[in-house]
């Protein structure tokens, strides 16, 4: 085998939550949802804390702290509050008081890298297990629910007259975010967990005519990216969470970039 | 037979009370237009009556099983989200390829299939809204100012299309305008609507009663007169109307 088994095991663990995170993402960025992401995943790191204290699972702690944390999102969202301040003061006191949380706790100091930008080449079977079990859930999820998710996405009222309750829809999205940020831990961290949400999809936009090419596009350029960046990481000896994340930016660049040349070259009387 | 009735509705949004008494039904295939000024409720009621608003009095009943058709008065797109027409034309309910062209044909716009919908002009998304509610034969088409935006000939031709569409399908007609002379030329039934049911009759009965006069005066522009000839002579009237929600 020309692959260490770690390697593999991470290279798993990297496609796992690219291929789960990616199409949900997508819906992260259609409904405008970019900070949603962040106080979610920021949140887990208050759950790590938690479960670090009571000798829990850390996938547990990460999961029900992700949940309560984008229930509560979710609930206040449409009540009238201003939303982005709201979703700033909460994504970044969440993480503030995860790692004050995690301070108090004696030995935990030097894991605390490993939760922040995740630590891929330590994934054991187990964890492996949990990553794919979690994806598999998530995309289960998202196909089951994705012409409602989709109207409801487009318009809520649309949605409505055709006997779809938006708020349900929401609340799938809220559980699947919670479940990809849990088992994301491991693989990119709490600090860019979003952006395996958000780069993919967004680099995805401008090569997909349909939702459904955007999110199988997402899903490709995320995986493409957990493999090259954790090769990359590998030759350079740099953090593999980072350079993954880096891999995608990358990628995001160059079709932005690309379709605007395309463009112009298209239609030359356009700028 | 009724489609959908409402029982003494009333709607409050934040802090103000929108809707109040409002009861009304519609009918198996009549077209029915709410009238009203701005901020009467009419759009407020729409969504009530679609179900995305819940009523804090008052019932909505609607027959078992009733497929409701929806244009919104507009549609916001995200740049973010691709959307050709076709696949647009697939929400709720996938449809085969075949049945999404055949509608295209029959709302005239063969050559958009594949075009993406925020690319289009604001008469082309119209025929795709409403050919998209369409797609399920609804019992009940509900137009929230479908023809916003659009010119006069623009909307002329739109209200030809619905009422071929209510001869083709049979479905009832439910919908919110600003244009009086469309709708004096367009419905069976008009509601005049000012945070309750003013008035409702067949559009020459409303257009005579009281209620009514007192919200768009008595010439509407000018319009009316153009298509029933009847209203030339205006009389002012000064006397009260109580026109403003009981809090």
């Amino acid at each position: 085998m020309i692959l260490d088994d770690f390697l593999m095991r991470a290279a798993l663990a990297g496609l796992g939550v690219a291929i789960a995170a990616a199409p949900l993402g997508s819906f992260v960025v259609w409904r405008r949802m970019a900070y949603f992401g962040d106080a979610t995943a920021h949140a887990a790191i208050l759950g790590v804390a938690v479960a670090l204290a009571f000798s829990m699972s850390v996938f547990v702690g990460a999961l029900v702290m992700s949940l309560i944390m984008a229930t509560t999102v979710s609930t206040l969202s449409g009540r009238g509050f201003a939303m982005d301040t709201l979703l700033g003061v909460l994504a970044h006191s969440a993480l503030a008081f995860g790692l004050v949380a995690v301070s108090f706790l004696s030995g935990v100091r030097i894991d605390l890298m490993a939760y922040l930008f995740g630590d891929i080449l330590a994934v054991s079977r187990g964890d492996l297990a949990v990553i794919w079990g979690g994806a598999a859930l998530v995309l289960g999820l998202l196909a089951w629910r994705w012409q409602a998710l989709l109207t409801a996405t487009l318009s809520p009222d649309l949605a409505y007259s055709a006997g779809i309750d938006p708020r349900r829809e929401q609340l799938v999205l809220t559980l699947a975010l919670a479940v990809v940020v849990a088992v994301a831990i491991k693989v990119v961290g709490v600090l860019l967990i979003a952006a395996m949400l958000i780069v993919p999809a967004a680099a995805a936009r401008p090569l997909a005519t349909t939702p459904e090419r955007m999110a199988l596009i997402a899903a490709l350029i995320a995986a493409s990216s957990a493999l090259g960046g954790l090769r990359a990481s590998f030759a350079m000896d740099t953090p593999t969470g980072p350079t993954i994340v880096c891999a995608a930016a990358l990628i995001f660049a160059a079709t932005t970039l690309g379709s605007r040349l395309w463009q112009t070259r298209l239609s030359p009387s356009r700028h | 037979m009724r489609l959908i009735e409402t029982d003494g509705v009333a709607v409050r949004l934040g802090g103000a009370m929108v809707l109040h008494d409002v009861s009304l039904a519609i009918n198996k295939g009549e077209i029915v237009t709410i009238v009203g000024p701005n901020g009467s409720g009419k759009s407020t009621l729409l969504r009530t009556i679609i179900g995305a608003i819940k009523p804090v009095r008052g019932q909505i009943r609607r027959t078992p099983g009733l497929r409701i058709g929806y244009v919104p008065q507009k549609l916001h797109i995200d740049p973010t989200l691709p959307l050709t027409v076709t696949r647009f034309l697939s929400l709720p309910r996938r449809h085969a390829p075949a049945i999404v062209r055949a509608a295209l044909e029959q709302a005239g716009l063969p050559d958009l299939r594949d075009r993406q919908m925020t690319d289009l002009s604001g008469g082309q998304l119209q025929r795709v809204l409403l050919a998209r509610a369409l797609m399920e034969n609804p019992d009940l088409l509900i137009l929230d100012e479908a023809t916003q935006g659009l010119d006069q000939p623009g909307s002329a031709a739109f209200y030809r299309r619905i009422e071929e569409v209510r001869q083709e399908m049979g479905c009832a007609v439910l919908m919110v305008s600003h244009e009086l002379h469309v709708v004096m030329s367009a419905s069976d039934r008009v509601i005049c609507l000012n945070g309750h049911v003013c008035c409702e009759g067949r559009p020459e009965i409303v257009a005579q009663a009281e209620e009514y006069r007192a919200i768009f005066g008595s010439g509407t522009q000018g319009a009316l007169a153009l298509y029933r000839h009847d209203h030339d002579h205006g009389h002012d009237h000064d006397h009260p109307h109580s026109h403003e929600p009981a809090e």
